[in-house]
């Protein structure tokens, strides 16, 4: 579904990513995970389009993403959970919501995601028309999930859910992403919480400065000797 | 159509003619600045534009007024365009700086140009932005700017200025709305210059230099940035006030100083931002007619932010 093939970033002189390839199938979840700094936030950014790799090729169903503006991104299919939530602090949830939705053309069915957003979710329809920046962080996640979702992604990338959050928050956000796989959406989850990342992942990569380091089925992953001593302080 | 000119005496009605224009350069400065958050410092080199060519159009073509008022729209939308495309990929001070740069790029050749009279300026420009033909222009502009506010547009515009990166995840062109809104605010800013040139007769290119910007950059600022009633505010309180102050006339711009940095210090905000007019007239409608049970949830939710 996703192939990501050898790309490098970089930010001005700073080389974020050096050399990344990974694969992503369809109904899998695949956790990308690695220290603070390691390059997880810009390969995510490099596929939504937000940045533009200098070298390497992205690609979605056999169709090159690499230079693609970032809205056509979303129009095919592929939505993001940024990095801190981001949600638009002084708009209601219901019009963050509706964001979300903004480059879909279909009315009716939007208003049925909306509904299916609000059933997952069932504290975000209370607070509708509280402005999102009153929401707690806990909130905020789900909003900014719930926004993503309704864009009707196939594949969705998701960027530290967990951080931040309460340990039974943690659980929950998790309980969700599986859900949420589990009917249709392949995720890409970027965590720096390895051990929750890798029970709910098929499959995982562990990127170091700006390079995968280790790769393989998340179970293994969990065994080998390497990444619990690294990842999971074991 | 000539309803009101002449109501008022001469003095007054100059100056209501002067808010006028004011706000209209003040409503368009705030697209930019206000709603989109691009930070432009050469808002008066759009004036300068609209007003010369409006001039032109009048003086050379002797077309009627209309022809004139859209020709200072358009060409200074042109160059909106022009210097908008390239520029709004910087941000931040590169941005500033560039707007800048254009606005005394704009200023240096209008001097050298003959066709518009050099440093000697444009003189004899017929006398048609009467009080009447303004306060329809100012009132067809806020219309516009209502209209913009409350599309599918305005939602994407404000979205850009609350969280640009997030906009842009979720499919929001955050470059091509950029553009578009610069287009747009030049092209009103033509539209006030175009009156400015009819109001004052004679035009000459250092009336639109850097100071002009930031008299109009001020009463988006004090109005409260992105706000449509605060900027119309802003402009008609920073335009009247050096009127006000004229008795002092040595110290009026020291006053006029003094007065932004305490609005400042109390309103930072401007004195608009973040009030939500539409909601506080049905407040004090409703206060009056003594039925506010729907507002308690209302104020719940602001109070948080
Ligand atoms: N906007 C930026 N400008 C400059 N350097 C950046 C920027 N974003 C990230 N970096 C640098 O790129 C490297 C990778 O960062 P990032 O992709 O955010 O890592 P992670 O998400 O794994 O913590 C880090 O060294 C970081 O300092
Ligand atoms: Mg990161």
């Amino acid at each position: 579904m996703l192939s990501i093939q050898d790309i490098h970033v970089k930010y001005g002189a700073i080389r974020a990513v050096m050399g990344i390839s990974f694969e992503v199938k369809a109904g899998e979840i695949v956790a990308l995970i690695g220290a603070n700094g390691a390059g997880k936030t810009t390969s995510l950014r490099s596929i939504s389009g937000l940045v533009k790799p200098e070298q390497g090729k992205i690609f979605y169903n056999d169709i090159e993403l690499t230079s693609m503006p970032a809205h056509k991104i979303v129009e095919m299919g592929i939505s993001q959970v940024p990095e801190g939530r981001r949600v638009f602090p002084l708009m209601s949830v219901l019009e963050n919501l509706e964001m979300g939705a903004f480059t879909r053309k279909d009315k009716n069915k939007i208003k049925d995601d909306m509904k299916k957003i609000f059933q997952r979710f069932p504290r975000l329809e209370e607070r509708k028309n509280q402005l999102a920046g009153t929401l707690s962080g806990g909130e905020q996640q789900m909003l900014a999930i719930g926004r993503a979702l309704m864009s009707n992604p196939k594949l969705l990338l998701m960027d530290e859910p967990s951080m931040g959050l309460a340990p039974m928050l943690v659980q929950e956000i998790f309980k969700i992403i599986r859900e949420i796989n589990s009917e249709g959406t392949t995720i890409l989850l970027v965590e720096q919480n390895a051990r929750m990342a890798l029970s709910i992942a098929n499959r995982a990569y562990v990127l170091e400065t700006g390079q995968v380091a280790i790769s393989g089925e998340a179970k293994e992953m969990a065994e080998n000797k390497e990444v619990q001593k690294a990842y999971l302080g074991l | 159509m000539t309803l009101l000119n002449g109501l008022l005496p001469p003095y007054i009605e100059s100056i209501a003619i002067t808010v006028g224009i004011y706000i209209i350069m003040a409503l368009g400065l705030n697209l930019i600045t206000g709603v989109t958050g691009q930070l432009s410092l050469g808002h008066a080199a759009y004036m300068s534009i609209g007003a010369y060519a409006s001039a032109v159009v009048s003086l050379q073509l002797g077309m009627p007024f209309i022809f004139a008022l859209l020709a200072g729209g358009i060409a200074a939308g042109f160059f909106g365009l022009i210097i908008g495309y390239p520029t709004l990929r910087l941000t931040g001070d590169y941005l500033a700086i560039a707007t800048l740069g254009f606005g005394e790029i704009v200023k240096s050749l209008l001097f050298n140009m003959p066709i518009v009279g050099g440093a000697m300026g444009l003189a004899g420009i017929p006398f048609k932005s009467t009080l009447t033909v303004t306060l329809i222009v100012v009132i067809i502009v806020i219309w516009m700017m209502v209209r913009v506010e409350r599309s599918r547009f305005g939602r994407a515009l404000l979205a850009i200025r609350e969280d640009d990166i997030a906009a842009e995840c979720y499919g929001i062109n955050t470059s091509l709305y950029k553009v578009k809104m610069f287009v747009l605010g030049t092209f009103i800013a033509g539209i006030g210059g175009a009156l400015w040139a009819h109001k004052i007769m004679v035009l000459q290119p250092r009336d639109f230099g850097f100071m002009k910007s930031i008299e109009i950059l001020n009463m988006v600022v004090l109005g409260g940035l992105g706000s449509i009633p605060g900027t119309v505010l802003g402009a008609i309180v920073l335009t009247s006030i050096p009127e006000v102050l004229r008795f002092s006339s040595d110290y009026r711009m020291l006053l006029y100083g003094a007065l932004l940095v305490i609005m400042m210090r109390f309103r930072p905000n401007g004195l608009l931002g973040g009030v939500d007019v539409t909601k506080l007239v049905k407040k004090s409608i409703k206060s009056i007619t003594g039925s506010n049970f729907a507002d308690k949830e209302k104020k719940k939710v602001k109070g948080g932010n």
